[in-house]
C-alpha cells in the first residue's frame, strides 16, 4: 500500500469557519451583513444596558414625575439630559428602551429555547419511534395549533393574573410569559423535526449506527439530531421574532410586563394613551426599535434559509 | 463447534392483506474464521439474510421461525440489550455504499471513539489510540490527521477502509459484508477485497460476503451459498460450485459471466427475471426460467439433496450431470 504524504497543516477551526460556504455567502450578502450588524448592535446595547443607560428606570429614586413628557432633544422644549425625551412617569426613554429591549430579547430567546426543547424532544420521539406514538403526538400538535398562540396566552395569563393577584403576577411576569409563549408554539418545532427525522432515519448511517450496537436514544440525539439542525436553525430565527412580537402584543394588552418593569410592548402600550395629546415619542420610538429588531431577525432568517437549503447550491 | 448455525430461518413481511415470505427455511453453518459467500440476483434475499443474522429486520418484516445460533446463543430470541451488546461488538456489518454509511456531521475520530466507548469502558484518549492503530491496520495514511476529518473530506475507497476499520474496532468474531465494493470503482474494489481477506485471515474473523459477483466469491470465500427467491438452492465448497455447478441456475449465473463469451457474441444471460416474492411459482421457483425443467419441476418443490459433494435443490440433478458428462465425453 502506498503511504501518501498529506499536507500536515490543517487549517484551524476558526479559519475553517471563515472559509465555509456560510461565511462566504454572508460576506456576499449586504442585507445579511447589515441585519447582523444592527442585530448585534441592539443585542450588545441591551446586554450592557446597566452600563450604557444614563438612568436606572427601575429605581424610583431616579424618577421624578416633574420630568414627565419631555420631548426628544431635536424637538423644541427638550431637556438635554433626556436624549429621546421622557415618558409619562418622567423616566428617561432611552434608558427605558435599553432595559425594555433587554427584557424583550430575554423573553424571546428563553421562550424559543423552551419551544425548541419541547418541540425537538417530541418531534424526535414521534419521528423515530413512529406508529401510535407518532399519531398521538401529532394529533396533540394539531390540537395545539388550532388554538391561536395569542388566544391561549391571553386565557392563561388572565387566569394566572386573577389567581395570583397582580402583585405576585407582576413579580413573576417574565417566567409566565416565557412559559406561555414557549408552550403555545412547540408544534412548529415538533412538526419540522419529525419531518426531517423521517427523512434522516431511512439513511444508511442510521442503519450502520444500529449495526454498531447503539441504543435508540443515542441514535436519536447524537446521530439524527445533528443531521436535522439546518431546518431547526431556520425556524428558530423566525420563532424568536414571533416570540418577541407575541410578548409585545401581550404586554400591549396589559397581560405581560407591568409598567414598572416595561418591555418594549408595555412601553408602547403605556405611551399609547398620550399619542393624541402630542407626546408621540413615548409610543413611536420603542415601536421603531421593536420593528427594526423583528425585521433584522427575519431578514437574517431569510438569508439563513437560503444558505442552508442544499437545493440552492449543491445542484 | 460452529460459530454460527442457522436453522430453518424464515423471514416474512406483513403486507396489507397477507404476508410475504422473503426467506424460506434457510439453514447453513459457519465455522470459526470461515469465509462464506452468499450469491444471487437482486431480490433473492441475500441482504435480508445478512440483516436477520443481526436481528435487524425492520418493520413490517419479522423473523417468523427458525434459529440463529451465534456462539451458542439464539439471536432471534435475544433481548434488546443483549442484541445491542452483540452488534458491533461480536458481529459487525459493512454496507454497500461508503458515501452514505458514515455519519456526515461527525468526524472519523468521533465516530470511532463513540463506537469503542459504547461497548468498552475506555477513556477518550485510550479509545483514540485504539482507533489510530486500527486505521493503520487498514493502511490509512497519516491516521492521526484522519481522525479530525469529516467523511466528505475523504475518497470512497478511503471511507470504505475506515468502515472496515470500524467493523474491526472491537475485534468481532464475524463480519457480514453486504456488497462492500459495489459502489467503488474497479481498481479500488480489488484493493478493498484484498484488504478484507488479509484482515479476516490474520485476525481469524469469520466473514459472510454477500455479493452478486462470482469472481469475488471465488477469490474470497471457502464456501458458497446460492440463493434464489428466498431459498438456498445450492451450497458447497466454493471451488466445486464454481468449477462444476449442479443447479441449472448456478450454471446460468456462471455462463452469464462476460469471460464465458467470445468478443462480438451476445452474453448468455438467463432468460426472464426472478419472480416477485408475492407470486412465487408452484414447484421449483426456478422452473419457469429453466431450460431443463420437466413436468415434475413445475409441480413439486425439490428437496435439498447431497450430490457430488454439493447440497443442491434440484429434481433433475442426476440426469443433468450425466448429460453433461456424456457431452464432454
Amino acid at each position: 500500500m502506498s503511504s501518501l504524504s498529506t499536507n500536515t497543516n490543517r487549517p484551524s477551526r476558526l479559519a475553517r469557519i471563515l472559509n465555509s460556504n456560510m461565511a462566504y455567502s454572508f460576506r456576499r450578502n449586504p442585507v445579511a451583513m447589515v441585519s447582523m450588524g444592527v442585530f448585534l448592535l441592539i443585542a450588545i446595547a441591551s446586554i450592557f444596558a446597566p452600563l450604557i443607560a444614563p438612568f436606572d428606570p427601575y429605581d424610583p429614586a431616579n424618577i421624578d414625575i416633574m420630568n414627565s413628557e419631555f420631548p426628544p432633544v431635536w424637538v423644541d422644549g427638550a431637556e438635554a439630559e433626556f436624549v429621546f425625551g421622557t415618558d409619562d412617569q418622567g423616566r428617561d426613554l432611552w434608558s427605558t428602551i435599553l432595559y425594555g429591549t433587554r427584557l424583550s430579547l430575554i423573553i424571546g430567546l428563553c421562550a424559543v429555547g423552551l419551544q425548541a426543547f419541547l418541540g425537538i424532544t417530541i418531534g424526535l420521539l414521534a419521528g423515530y419511534i413512529g406508529g401510535r406514538l407518532d399519531s398521538l403526538l401529532m394529533r396533540l400538535a394539531d390540537i395545539q395549533l388550532s388554538f391561536s398562540t395569542l388566544m391561549v396566552a391571553i386565557i392563561f395569563l388572565a387566569i394566572t393574573q386573577a389567581m395570583f393577584g397582580s402583585e405576585t403576577f407582576n413579580q413573576y411576569a417574565v417566567y409566565f410569559l416565557i412559559a406561555v409563549i414557549g408552550i403555545a408554539e412547540w408544534p412548529q418545532y415538533a412538526r419540522t423535526v419529525r419531518a426531517t427525522v423521517l427523512a434522516e432515519k431511512k439513511k444508511e448511517y442510521v442503519d450502520s449506527a444500529r449495526v454498531l450496537g447503539f441504543g435508540p436514544i443515542r441514535i436519536m440525539v447524537r446521530h439524527i439530531l445533528p443531521n436535522s439542525l439546518s431546518p431547526i436553525f431556520v425556524i428558530s430565527t423566525v420563532q424568536v421574532a414571533n416570540a418577541i412580537i407575541s410578548e409585545a402584543s401581550l404586554s400591549f394588552l396589559g397581560l405581560g410586563m407591568p409598567p414598572s418593569q416595561p418591555s418594549l410592548g408595555s412601553l408602547i402600550s403605556s405611551g399609547f394613551d398620550y399619542i393624541f395629546s402630542g407626546s408621540w415619542w413615548i409610543t413611536t420610538i420603542p415601536g421603531v426599535v421593536l420593528i427594526v429588531l423583528v425585521l433584522v431577525i427575519n431578514l437574517l432568517g431569510d438569508w439563513m434559509r437560503d444558505v442552508l437549503n442544499p437545493k440552492l447550491y449543491k445542484g | 463447534m460452529s460459530l454460527l448455525s442457522v436453522r430453518d430461518l424464515t423471514v416474512k413481511f406483513a403486507m396489507r392483506d397477507d404476508t410475504v415470505t422473503a426467506l424460506n427455511q434457510i439453514s447453513f453453518d459457519l465455522a470459526k474464521g470461515e469465509r462464506l459467500g452468499i450469491v444471487g440476483e437482486s431480490g433473492a434475499g441475500k441482504s435480508i439474510t445478512g440483516f436477520s443474522l443481526m436481528n435487524l429486520i425492520s418493520k413490517p418484516g419479522f423473523i417468523d421461525n427458525g434459529q440463529i445460533l451465534f456462539d451458542g446463543e439464539d439471536v432471534a430470541q435475544m433481548s434488546d440489550k443483549a442484541l445491542r451488546d452483540m452488534r458491533g461488538n461480536r458481529m459487525a456489518m459493512i454496507f454497500q455504499d461508503p458515501m452514505v454509511t458514515l455519519n456526515p456531521v461527525l468526524t472519523i475520530g468521533q465516530q470511532m471513539v463513540e463506537t469503542l466507548r459504547a461497548h468498552r469502558k475506555l477513556s477518550k484518549a485510550e479509545a483514540a489510540q485504539i482507533a489510530i492503530v486500527k486505521l493503520r491496520e487498514v493502511y490509512i495514511p497519516s491516521p492521526e490527521e484522519r481522525m479530525d476529518q469529516y467523511p466528505h473530506e475523504l475518497s470512497g475507497g478511503m471511507r470504505q477502509r475506515i468502515i472496515i476499520a470500524m467493523a474491526l474496532l472491537l475485534d468481532p468474531q464475524l463480519i457480514i459484508a453486504d456488497e462492500p465494493t459495489t459502489a467503488l470503482d474497479v481498481t479500488i474494489q480489488a484493493d478493498i477485497m484484498e484488504l478484507l481477506l488479509e484482515l479476516c485471515q490474520s485476525n481469524k474473523v469469520g466473514l459472510i460476503l454477500i455479493t452478486h459477483d462470482l469472481g469475488v466469491v471465488s477469490q474470497m470465500t471457502e464456501r458458497t451459498l446460492v440463493m434464489y427467491a428466498g431459498r438456498i438452492i445450492e451450497a458447497g465448497k466454493t471451488r466445486e460450485i464454481i468449477n462444476d455447478p449442479q443447479h441449472p441456475y448456478t450454471q446460468g449465473l456462471i455462463n452469464a459471466l462476460p469471460q464465458q463469451t467470445l468478443p462480438g457474441q451476445k452474453l448468455k444471460q438467463i432468460p426472464g427475471t426472478m419472480p416477485s416474492l408475492t407470486a412465487i411459482p408452484r414447484g421449483c421457483p426456478f422452473s419457469p426460467r429453466c431450460q431443463y425443467a420437466v413436468e415434475n419441476c413445475r409441480n413439486t418443490l425439490p428437496e435439498v439433496v447431497q450430490y457430488a459433494g454439493i447440497e443442491v435443490a434440484c429434481h433433475e440433478v442426476k440426469r443433468l450431470h450425466n448429460d453433461r458428462l456424456e457431452q464432454s465425453a
